[in-house]
């Protein structure tokens, strides 16, 4: 990976460590995304050094805001635990061993939010860039760089081509297309990253369908 | 960017443009990018680093942690002001950044969060030593960007992989070399500013007591923003350093990479790991961490990348 101008003036961030509060504050942004919005209910598990030094880099608070909505370089990150629980958020930290293999700083989501219930795992590699492995148990790569579409989807002939369809459709070229499968025939979890950004409603039309079981829209979050 | 500085003074050279030019040139090609949106994105750098730097001369009250807060202000307004105020001011603005960065307030990691302090407190003050234009800023933020992106190519910029002089010696150079730069230096000089401030800052530890990206880390950028004004005032007196400019980034890079990991921003080493430091950390609630470290890892174990970055 090359180097950009912007990876050394920035980013722009809440101190005091890009990859304990920006990338902390990154790895929570893109939960509440995939999950849709703000949890309800959030469990925790912070490993490694994000255990070890997370108090006194705010990761915890940092963790929080994103939870909220909050980008890395938002000054609301300090006092997120009140606003969560203006917010209805009820969070919980506790502390985890994911193994020798995990990035140090390694974070493991368990989140609610209606009807729906995800587990996210995830880790924050320097700089305050990050990288989502795991999503309710299927392996991918999510970097929060480029705008990224999620689906959880019945694995039935189509849904790739009907998907990627309405993004060509707009005319937006597709950066990387990914897809991990329970198993044939069952469900699929795509993540299709794209060159700009799309508009929030434009898979509307979609949710009805009974082989979606979700889709969201992932905005890109400038490192 | 360029993975070597020799490569960017080449293509400058070869199209007939500037440094600066070059940097542009290059990251519009990479990011297809506008010229105007890049020199925006640039702009509102520079206005975050101002305000961080007015904040932060502001602060009267500890940081959360108590090891800080309310230097900067304490320096600019009580300094016997041995070599005149200009050079206060760089080191009260490099502490100022570092104490806004120390309490969660908003800063631009230049080239880490931990470094914040070095780039706006060298080209803050020589914009008003030197009468720069805020255009000529932002020219000065691209050479700096060009200087960043090669150490991060060739080297690193970061305490967990390269030690203090990954960070501070990075922005450092990044800061000497658009000094040198934007003073007419030819580019044989704004190498040597960057060879010249490397040179003086290998080996440099990064040792951060309780963990915390304070101590001393707020001196260091202090220190590290007047080695690179004293970089780029030898470079352009004439001052010539025989390594050749990438030839230094690489030693940088190759000390970094040897460097035991106690002294690669995990608090397990130098200051950190003395018995103040120690006591410090228990004060500040923090002597968990480093007891936590100590049980599960021993010294020298290559693969741990603990701490901030």
């Amino acid at each position: 990976m090359t180097t950009g101008l912007f990876d050394i003036l920035g980013p722009k961030m809440v101190g005091p460590s890009s990859s304990h509060t920006a990338g902390a504050c990154r790895l929570g942004y893109v939960v509440q995304a995939i999950i849709g919005g703000t949890p309800d209910t959030a469990r925790i598990g912070l490993h490694g050094s994000f255990a070890m030094t997370g108090e006194g880099h705010g990761t915890r608070k940092a963790i929080i805001g994103g939870l909220l909505g909050y980008r890395p370089d938002d000054v609301r990150l300090r006092d997120s635990f009140a606003r969560a629980d203006e917010a209805g958020l009820e969070y919980e930290f506790y502390e985890t061993d994911l193994g020798e293999e995990a990035h140090p700083n390694s974070v493991v989501f368990e989140v609610t939010r209606d009807a729906d219930r995800m587990t996210v795992h995830g880790c924050s590699i320097g700089g305050g860039r990050i990288r989502v492995q795991e999503i309710d148990g299927f392996p991918v790569d999510l970097k929060g760089t480029l705008p990224t579409i999620v689906v959880l989807a019945d694995d039935v002939p189509g849904t790739v081509s009907k998907i990627t369809g309405i993004i060509a459709e707009r005319g937006l070229n597709l950066a990387t297309v990914r897809v991990d499968r329970t198993g044939r025939g069952e469900r699929a979890l795509m993540t299709i990253e794209t060159d700009g950004e799309l508009p929030d409603d434009l898979f509307a039309n979609l949710h009805d369908r009974s082989w979606v079981h979700w889709i969201r829209n992932v905005h890109r979050l400038n490192v | 960017m360029f993975t070597s500085i020799e490569e960017w003074f080449e293509l400058s050279e070869r199209e007939g443009i500037s440094l600066a030019q070059a940097v542009l040139q290059r990251e519009l090609k990479e990011t297809g990018a506008e010229e105007a949106e890049v020199r925006n994105r640039v702009e509102e750098a520079l206005e975050v680093m101002r305000a961080a730097v007015q904040d932060g001369l502001a602060i009267d009250e500890p940081s959360p942690s108590g090891l800080t807060g309310g230097r900067a202000r304490r320096l600019a307004a009580g300094g016997p002001e041995l070599l005149g105020v200009a050079f206060t001011t760089v080191l009260s603005r490099a502490i100022a950044t570092l104490e806004v960065n120390a309490r969660m307030g908003l800063i631009m990691a230049t080239p880490t969060a931990g470094a914040a302090g070095v780039v706006p407190a060298v080209l803050f003050t020589l914009q008003e030593e030197c009468c720069w234009t805020d255009e000529q800023l932002v020219d000065a933020m691209l050479v700096a960007g060009g200087v960043g992106a090669v150490i991060a190519e060739r080297a690193s910029i970061a305490g967990a992989g390269g030690g203090c002089q990954a960070e501070t010696g990075s922005a450092a150079a990044m800061a000497a070399a658009a000094v040198a730069w934007l003073e007419g230096g030819s580019h044989e000089q704004v190498g040597h500013a960057i060879g010249l401030t490397l040179q003086g800052m290998l080996g440099l530890i990064c040792d951060p007591v309780a963990g915390l990206v304070e101590i001393p880390c707020v001196y260091r950028n202090a220190t590290a923003a007047v080695h690179a004004i004293a970089a780029a005032e030898m470079a352009l007196a004439g001052m010539d350093f025989p390594i050749p400019v990438d030839q230094v980034i690489d030693v940088m890079g190759e000390v970094g990479t040897k460097m035991d990991v106690r002294y690669r921003e995990t608090a397990l080493g130098g200051l950190a790991a003395t018995p103040a430091g120690q006591e410090i950390a228990a004060a500040a609630g923090m002597d968990r961490l480093v007891q936590l470290q100590r049980k599960g890892r021993t010294a020298g174990e290559s693969s741990a990348r603990i701490g901030p970055s």
